[in-house]
C-alpha cells in the first residue's frame, strides 16, 4: 500500500494496464516525451516507446476518431483530451460514433475506447480551462462516465474503464490531481463500473456528489459531525448511466437529501439525480431536494476572487449541510 | 473507354467478367430498391448507380480474406464484392431483421458486417476516415498487413475528420487508401462549391502521400490505381488519396428532387458515359464478354434479386422490445427502470 496524489493513480493505473496488455496504448497531444501537460502520462514514453505512447497532432477529432478505429478493429486505447473544455470537436466521433457503434451495428461492432479528460476548476485555468462537461454527454446511451473522487478509486476505476467491453468517458479533476491524496494498493484491482459508493455512514443529511466536491463534501460532514449532525454521503463514481438503486437507497436513509456539483446548476446531471428521488422516494422525503451547484453562467472566470465565488468549497457545502439539518 | 489492354493488368478473363456481373448486381439491386419504395413496400433509398464501376473496380483490386473496408452510403458494389449477399442487402432495405449491417436499426446504406471486415458506419459524413486511420494504425501496431480501404463522397472532402484522418495517415505513414468517389454533387451543391481545389486529389500533397484521379467510369483504371496503393501500403510505403470521376445518376435519395439543381440534359450525357454500359460494349469489343453471355448474366441476376426480394418481403422483423438490446455489453440495470 502506498499513498499516491490522484494523477500518480491516474499514471499507475496506464502503466498497469498497458504492462498487462500489449493492446493498450495511450494517444494525445503532449503524451509522449513530456509526459503529457499535467504529468499524467509521466514515464510511459521511457517504458513502452513512441509506438504505444503516441503524440497526435494537434486534432481532437483525430484523437478520439482514430481511437475508435483502432478500438473497433480491437485494441484498447485510452485517449487523452488535454482539456475536457477542448473535447468539442470530439464531441460527434464520441456521440454519433462511439456511443452508437454497438447498437447501431446490432451488437456485431463495437467501439471500447477509454477517452480520458481532466475538468474542472481552482486552477485559475479560466473560462476555457475549468469547465464540467459531463452534462454534455449524460444523455447518450451508449456512454459511460466515470468521474472519481479518491486516488483508490481512480486506480481501481480507469484499470476497469481500459477493460470495459463499451466506450468510457474518464474524468479527472485537475484540481484535484495534486491536492487529493490517499491510499492505493500496490496489486491489480479494478472497481465496478455503474456502482455508486457510500464514503460516509449517517442519519441526519444525505450530501450525494463525484469528484473533487465529494472530497468537500467529506470535509464538511466530517467538520459538522463535531456539532451533532450526521452525514451520510455518497459518492455517484459513475455518473452515467446512474446507479439508481443506491441513490434511492441513499436518499431514503435520511430523507433530506443535498447534492452538490460544481458544475452549472440549471441542467446538470444532479437532475437527473434530483428526478430519481422525486420519483422514489417521495414518502421518505423531510425536506425539499437541494441543489448546490455552480452559478449558471457560461464558465469560470480567471480573476481570483471572481474564480471562488464560482468554485465549489468545504464552507458552501458545511452552510447547505446546516441549512438541511435545521429544516 | 480508354483502357489498355485487360491482360496488363494481370486479371483473367474470369475475374473481369466477375467484375462486370458484379457491377451489374449492384446496379439490378439499386433499380429494384427504387421499384419497391415506389411502391411503398421500402421507405427509402439511396443509390450506387453511376458509380458502380468505380467501386467494383476498387474492390478487386483489395484482398477479401483479411483487407478492411469502411464504406459510405453508395457503396453497394464495394460491400457485395466483399461478401454481403443480394439477401443481406435486400434484407436491409425492407429493415428485417436478419439484415447483417444492423438488424433493421439503420437506414439502407449504412453497411457494416464484422465477419467480411466491412466496418459499420453512420450518418453524419466522414467520421469514418479517422476510423480508417485507426485501422491503420492497429495494423501497424500488430504488425499485420492488411489494408484499410476508406471511401467517401467529394462533398465529405470538406469535412474536418478529412483533414484529420488524412494527416493523422500522412503522418504515420499508415497503409490506408483514402478512395473519394466524386459524382459531382454533394445532394444539390456541385463540386465548384464545394471545394477551392480543381480535384480532391490535389490535397494529397499536403499530408506527404501520393494523390491521383482517375475515370471513375473505368473500372480496370480504378482497379490499376487501387491496386498500386495497395501494393504500397501493404510494402509499408504510407496512404494513397485515390480520386476516382463519377458521376450520380440518380437523385441523392429517394426523397430527393434532382431537377432544382442540374438538367436532364446533364443526366442524360451522363447516363452515355456509364460504366454499365460503356464497360459492357468494350468486354464485348474485346471479346471477353458475348451477347448470349450477357443475357444468361442478366437472368441469373434476376433471378438472384427476385428471391433475394422475396426472402426479404416474407423475413421478420425485429420485435418491437428488440429496441432495447445492446446498448451496453451487459444489459443489467437498464430494463428494470424503464
Amino acid at each position: 500500500m502506498a499513498v499516491m496524489t490522484y494523477i500518480e493513480a491516474v499514471t499507475a493505473a496506464m502503466r498497469e494496464e498497458m504492462t498487462r496488455d500489449e493492446k493498450v496504448f495511450v494517444l494525445g497531444e503532449d503524451v509522449g516525451a513530456r509526459g503529457g501537460v499535467f504529468g499524467a502520462t509521466k514515464g510511459l514514453f521511457e517504458t513502452f516507446g513512441e509506438e504505444r505512447v503516441i503524440d497526435t497532432p494537434l486534432a481532437e477529432s483525430a484523437i478520439a476518431g482514430v481511437g475508435i478505429g483502432a478500438a473497433m478493429y480491437g485494441m484498447k486505447p485510452i485517449a487523452e483530451m488535454q482539456f475536457a473544455d477542448f473535447m468539442l470537436p470530439a464531441v460527434n466521433q464520441i456521440i454519433s460514433e462511439a456511443a452508437k457503434t454497438r447498437y447501431r451495428s446490432n451488437n456485431d461492432w463495437t467501439s471500447p475506447i477509454t477517452v480520458r479528460a481532466p475538468y474542472g476548476g481552482g486552477v485559475h485555468g479560466a473560462l476555457y480551462h475549468s469547465q464540467s462537461v459531463e452534462s454534455l454527454f449524460n444523455h447518450v446511451p451508449g456512454l459511460k462516465i466515470v468521474m472519481p473522487s479518491t486516488p483508490y478509486d481512480v486506480k481501481g476505476l480507469l484499470k476497469a474503464a481500459v477493460r470495459d467491453p463499451d466506450p468510457v468517458l474518464f474524468f479527472e479533476h485537475k484540481r484535484a490531481y495534486r491536492l487529493i491524496k490517499g491510499d492505493v494498493p500496490d496489486h491489480d484491482y479494478t472497481l465496478p463500473i455503474g456502482k455508486a459508493d457510500v464514503k460516509k455512514e449517517g442519519t441526519d443529511v444525505t450530501v450525494i456528489s463525484y469528484g473533487l466536491c465529494l472530497q468537500f463534501a467529506m470535509q464538511a460532514a466530517e467538520k459538522l459531525e463535531d456539532e451533532g449532525i450526521s452525514s451520510h454521503v455518497l459518492d455517484l463514481r459513475t455518473v452515467y448511466p446512474l446507479d439508481r438503486e443506491a441513490v434511492v437507497e441513499a436518499a431514503s436513509k435520511t430523507g433530506k437529501v443535498l447534492l452538490v456539483t460544481e458544475d452549472n446548476k440549471e441542467g446538470s446531471l444532479m437532475g437527473e439525480v434530483a428526478a430519481v428521488i422525486g420519483e422514489h422516494c417521495l414518502f421518505d422525503l423531510d425536506a425539499p431536494v437541494q441543489r448546490l451547484a455552480g452559478p449558471d453562467v457560461p464558465s469560470m472566470p480567471y480573476a481570483p476572487p471572481m474564480e471562488k465565488h464560482f468554485m465549489m468549497n468545504p464552507e458552501k457545502v458545511e452552510a447547505a449541510i446546516r441549512d438541511l439539518a435545521e429544516f | 473507354m480508354s483502357s489498355p489492354s485487360i491482360e496488363r493488368f494481370g486479371l483473367s478473363k474470369d475475374r473481369v467478367l466477375s467484375m462486370y456481373e458484379t457491377m451489374l448486381l449492384a446496379r439490378k439491386i439499386d433499380e429494384r430498391m427504387w421499384l419497391l419504395n415506389r411502391a411503398g413496400k421500402i421507405p427509402f433509398v439511396v443509390s450506387c448507380q453511376g458509380q458502380e464501376g468505380a467501386q467494383v473496380g476498387a474492390a478487386m483490386a483489395l484482398e477479401t480474406e483479411k483487407d478492411y473496408i469502411l464504406p459510405y452510403y453508395r457503396d453497394l458494389g464495394l460491400v457485395l464484392h466483399f461478401g454481403m449477399t443480394p439477401v443481406d442487402l435486400m434484407m436491409q432495405g425492407f429493415a428485417k431483421a436478419p439484415d447483417p449491417n444492423s438488424g433493421g436499426r439503420q437506414m439502407p446504406g449504412h453497411f457494416g458486417q464484422k465477419e467480411n471486415r466491412i466496418v459499420s458506419g453512420s450518418s453524419p459524413v466522414t467520421t469514418q476516415l479517422p476510423h480508417a486511420a485507426g485501422f491503420g494504425l492497429a495494423a501497424k501496431m500488430e504488425k499485420k498487413d492488411f489494408v484499410t480501404l476508406v471511401s467517401f463522397g467529394e462533398g465529405s472532402a470538406s469535412q474536418g475528420d478529412f483533414h484529420e484522418g488524412a494527416n493523422f495517415a500522412g503522418i504515420h505513414n499508415l497503409p490506408v487508401i483514402f478512395f473519394c468517389e466524386n459524382n459531382k454533387y454533394a445532394i444539390s451543391v456541385p463540386m465548384d462549391k464545394q471545394s477551392g481545389s480543381e480535384y480532391v486529389s490535389d490535397r494529397a500533397a499536403g499530408y506527404g502521400m501520393p494523390g491521383v484521379t482517375v475515370d471513375g467510369n473505368d473500372p480496370l483504371a480504378v482497379y490499376e490505381a487501387v491496386k498500386q496503393a495497395a501494393d504500397r501500403a501493404r510494402n509499408g510505403e504510407g496512404p494513397t488519396l485515390i480520386e476516382t470521376m463519377t458521376y450520380r445518376l440518380t437523385p441523392h435519395s429517394s426523397d430527393d428532387d434532382d431537377s432544382f439543381y442540374r438538367s436532364k440534359e446533364e443526366v442524360e450525357q451522363a447516363k452515355q458515359e456509364d460504366a454499365v454500359h460503356t464497360f459492357s460494349a468494350y468486354l464485348k469489343e474485346n471479346g471477353v464478354l458475348t451477347e448470349a453471355g450477357e443475357q444468361e448474366m442478366l437472368e441469373r441476376i434476376k433471378r438472384t434479386v427476385d428471391d433475394a426480394t422475396e426472402q426479404a418481403e416474407e423475413a421478420p422483423y425485429g420485435t418491437p422490445e428488440s429496441v432495447l438490446d445492446y446498448v451496453y455489453a451487459q444489459q443489467d440495470g437498464e430494463r428494470r427502470w424503464q
